[in-house]
This record gives structure tokens, sequence and C-alpha cells, in this order.
């Protein structure tokens, strides 16, 4: 029961709003009914549907290829004692570029097709991924590698048998904060131009059932990339759950 | 395997300007036991990185089995630590025989050779448990299959019972020296508890306080605690 609670506060939630638009017969542009985005959802559903599959493309490559990245980044940064000192700074300022701001000239480097909008969920994701996976790295007690030098293990077997699995629920904490970006960060990228995705259903601000339409599909994305992280996670991971 | 020879000649080690080893010189032949106790700080877990070759002594020289190039005494040392460090994705099998994996065996052929190693020495019927699982004495035990299971002549064990209750590391004192009398090895033991230098090993090295020399040197048979004490200042 606890763990469909959030169905149950929703519900309330949605029932209050619903309330609220229809006792003060509140107009549509102002602010749309749940049952108004419902209505929207029905019938665009074939439109809706088609955008979505093109926002989540661009979301799961982003996403894979901020997961790629960002994994090589904390591994050189774990391993080069110099990158650590040279990168890591430069990654963390990076934080504050606005890459939403400067999307259009991805734009004009990669013209209007998918890389520009990959590009953009990509730097978006990677950091949460890199950060997370380089504290996985530190938190592997420096005592154990020393002993597993003892007990016959090379270089690269700390690695691969101790230092990767031990960095592994860090990195999987990263690439869930990463996923609950990646939608938004898909959508920006549409505002750069050439898109197809969802962001076209919301170029009309005052078609508010179609805005909120858009919203619910994106926010289901969202949590359908979250989910499938975590459920990645249970299966290659039951040792950290449990532990 | 019965051990290989470990000399210690002279040692000098320190960290900057904090000198923690000084003039400390040891000799152990194959298959002996002995304890290195003193205060803490004076030096006992770097004496054990110094012989396995993760350090470089500043002054003097370390051999084992006749080596004193730190690779070769890496190659011949084996290291348990104070934690059982076990890894929490592996079961208690597949823990104590990862030495065997990292030299290149399958884990099969790993498991096939730890496998009667569990079964003589008390830990049959807990081969797929989960550290987690395992209570503090048999994450030890498993910790000293693992050790055991490197194959090395020298076993360097750093306060392997600290963190257990003092029954349990009654018992696992007797285990071990059972365990060690089956499979003989060159075992320097570092440790805080007299009686277990006394109950376990066949000569105790006495350290002082930081830098660590050697105060005493000595077999264990006919010596008191009291003595050992004495040569610790109390």
């Amino acid at each position: 029961m606890r763990r469909f609670g959030w169905v149950l506060v929703l519900a309330g939630l949605l029932g209050a709003w619903q309330a609220w638009v229809d006792l003060r017969s509140l107009p549509i542009y102002l602010l749309p009914a749940p049952s108004d985005i419902a209505a929207a959802l029905w019938d665009e559903r074939s439109t809706l549907g088609s955008e979505a599959l093109v926002t989540m493309r661009e979301m799961l490559v982003g996403f894979l290829a901020a997961v790629a990245a960002g994994l090589a980044a904390a591994i050189l940064i774990q391993r080069v004692s110099w990158m650590r000192h040279a990168l890591y700074p430069l990654l963390v300022a990076s934080q504050s570029v606005p890459w939403v701001a400067v999307s259009s000239l991805f734009v004009i480097y990669l013209g209007f097709g998918l890389a520009p909008k990959v590009l953009i969920v990509a730097l978006v994701c990677f950091f949460p991924i890199t950060a997370n996976a380089v504290d996985g790295f530190a938190s592997a007690p420096r005592e154990l590698g020393r002993t597993m030098q003892t007990l016959n293990a090379s270089g690269r077997a700390v690695f691969w048998r101790i230092e990767l699995p031990w960095a592994a629920p860090g990195i999987f904490t990263g690439a869930r904060i990463a996923a609950s970006y990646a939608a938004v960060a898909a959508l920006f990228s549409e505002y750069a131009g050439g898109s197809g995705g969802l962001v076209d259903s919301m170029h009309d601000h005052l078609d508010t059932g179609l805005v909120g339409a858009a919203i619910v599909l994106l926010a289901a994305l969202s949590l359908g990339l979250f989910g499938l992280v975590t459920l990645i996670e249970r299966i290659v991971l039951p040792w950290s759950r449990e532990g | 395997m019965t051990g290989a020879p470990i000399s210690i000649e002279r040692v000098g080690h320190g960290y900057g300007a904090l000198r923690v080893l000084d003039g400390v010189s040891l000799a152990l032949e194959p298959g002996e036991r002995m304890a290195v106790v003193g205060p803490s700080g004076c030096g006992k877990s770097t004496l054990l990185s110094l012989v396995a070759g993760l350090e470089q002594p500043l002054e003097g020289t370390i051999s084992v089995a006749g080596n004193a190039e730190p690779a070769d005494r890496l190659a011949g040392c084996a290291l348990m630590p104070q934690d059982d460090l076990l890894l929490p994705w592996r079961n208690a099998i597949d823990n104590a025989a990862l030495p065997l994996v990292n030299a290149g065996l399958s884990r099969r052929e790993a498991r096939e050779l730890a496998r009667p190693l569990f079964h003589r020495f008390g830990l049959e019927g807990f081969e797929r448990e989960q550290p987690r699982r395992l209570s503090g004495g048999m994450r030890q035990r498993v910790a000293f299959l693992r050790t055991l299971l490197a194959g090395k002549a020298v076993l360097l064990l750093d306060e392997p019972f600290a963190s257990l209750d003092a029954l349990t590391r009654e018992e696992l004192q007797g285990w071990l020296v059972g365990a060690l009398e089956q499979e003989p090895r060159t075992v320097l033991l570092v440790t805080h508890d007299v009686d277990e230098a006394l109950r376990t090993c066949r000569r105790i090295a006495v350290l002082s306080p930081r830098p660590g020399r050697v105060v005493l040197d000595a077999d264990t048979a006919g010596l008191s605690r009291d003595d050992v004490m004495k040569a610790l200042g109390r």
C-alpha cells in the first residue's frame, strides 16, 4: 500500500486542481484543467506519440553518450593524478555554462539533425555521472588495493575486479540524476530548431491543454528513463541494494 | 609449502620528518611464526608494508626468500589487513578464491581449489554465503583463506583479529594455529594483544615507541606475559 501512496497524492492534487478550475470558472488560456489536458492527450495522441518518440531518441542517445563520456572522464581523473587537477576544476566550472543559451551555435556547427540535440543532452547529463563516478572510485578503501596487490592482482585486475565494482553504485546514482535531467535537456535542445519532437506541441503557448499534454509525456519519458536505470542497477548490482 | 626465510637488516624508515622505524633487524627461518608487538604508531604495520615490497625502506635491506627487490618481495608475500575487506558482490568462496582468479585461473577452477580448504577449516556449508551474512569471525576465516590461497610463502597478518570480541578472538587464535600447522608458512603477525602473540607464535619481537626499535626478540617458550609487558615498559 505504501508503495502506491503517490497515486493517492496525485489523485488528490488532480482533484483539487480540477475543482479549482471548475469552481472559479477559469478560462483555459489561464489554466487548463486536468480534464482539458487529458482531452488534448487523447485528441492529439497520434501527433504527440510520434513527437514523444523523437524526443525519446534524443534523450536516450544523449544520455548514453553522457554515460560513456562521463565514465571515461571519471576513469581518467581517478587514474591519472595530474588529470584530477587539470580536468576536474574545469568540469565543475563547465556547469555554469547555460548550454541551452548556446544551443543555436551547435545548430550552426552541426546542422538541424540529431547531432546538436544529442550534444546538449549529453553536456547536461555528463557532469552528475562524472562527479558521482569519481566519488565512487575514491570510496574504495586504500588498504584494499594494497592488499590485492599482494594477492596476485595486476593493476588491471585491481581496476576491473575491485575499483569498478566498488564505484558502480555511485555511477548508477549519477546516472539516475542525469536521467532526470535528460528529458528537459532534450526539450530545450529542440528549441534550437529543426525538431519534430514534443517542443512542436508547445509552440502555441495559448493552447494550454496541448502544452499540458506535452508536459505530461515529457514527465513520463523522464520517469521511464529513471525507472530503466534503476531496474538495470537492481539487476546488475543486487548486492548494492541489499547491503 | 613450508615458507621462505625473511631477513630484515638495520631497517630505518619514515615519512617526511616523522621517523617511524629505526635500525630494525629481524630474521625468520622458513615456516617460523613471529609476533610483532608494540605500542600504537611504533611502525608495526609499516614494517609489514616494507616486507611486502609495497614500500621500499629508506635505510637497510629486506629480503624474502633471498630476494631484496620490492617486486620479488611482493611476489613472495600475502597481506591480511585488520578489516576483512571481503568484496560484497562475491560470495565467500569467490572471495577466498580471488587470488587464484587474479593469477589467471577460471572462476570454476579457482573454486575447485578453494573448496577443500573450506572443508578442512570449518567453513563447509558457507561457500555460497554473501559476506554480509557471515559473522565477524567467519569473515576473518574467509579472509585468512584468501590470504592462504594467494599461494605465497610468507603471510603478513596485520592485527587480523583486532576487530573481534574476546571470545571469538580466542577461538580464532586456536583455529589459526591449527590452520598453519596444516599449511605451514612463514608468518609475521602484528598484534596489540600480548596473549595472542604468546598463544599463536613461536617467536616474539617487541618494538619500542616511535621510532620503533627492537627491544626484545625471543622465543615465546618460557616467556611470560610479564616479561613482554616489562619489555613494553608497562
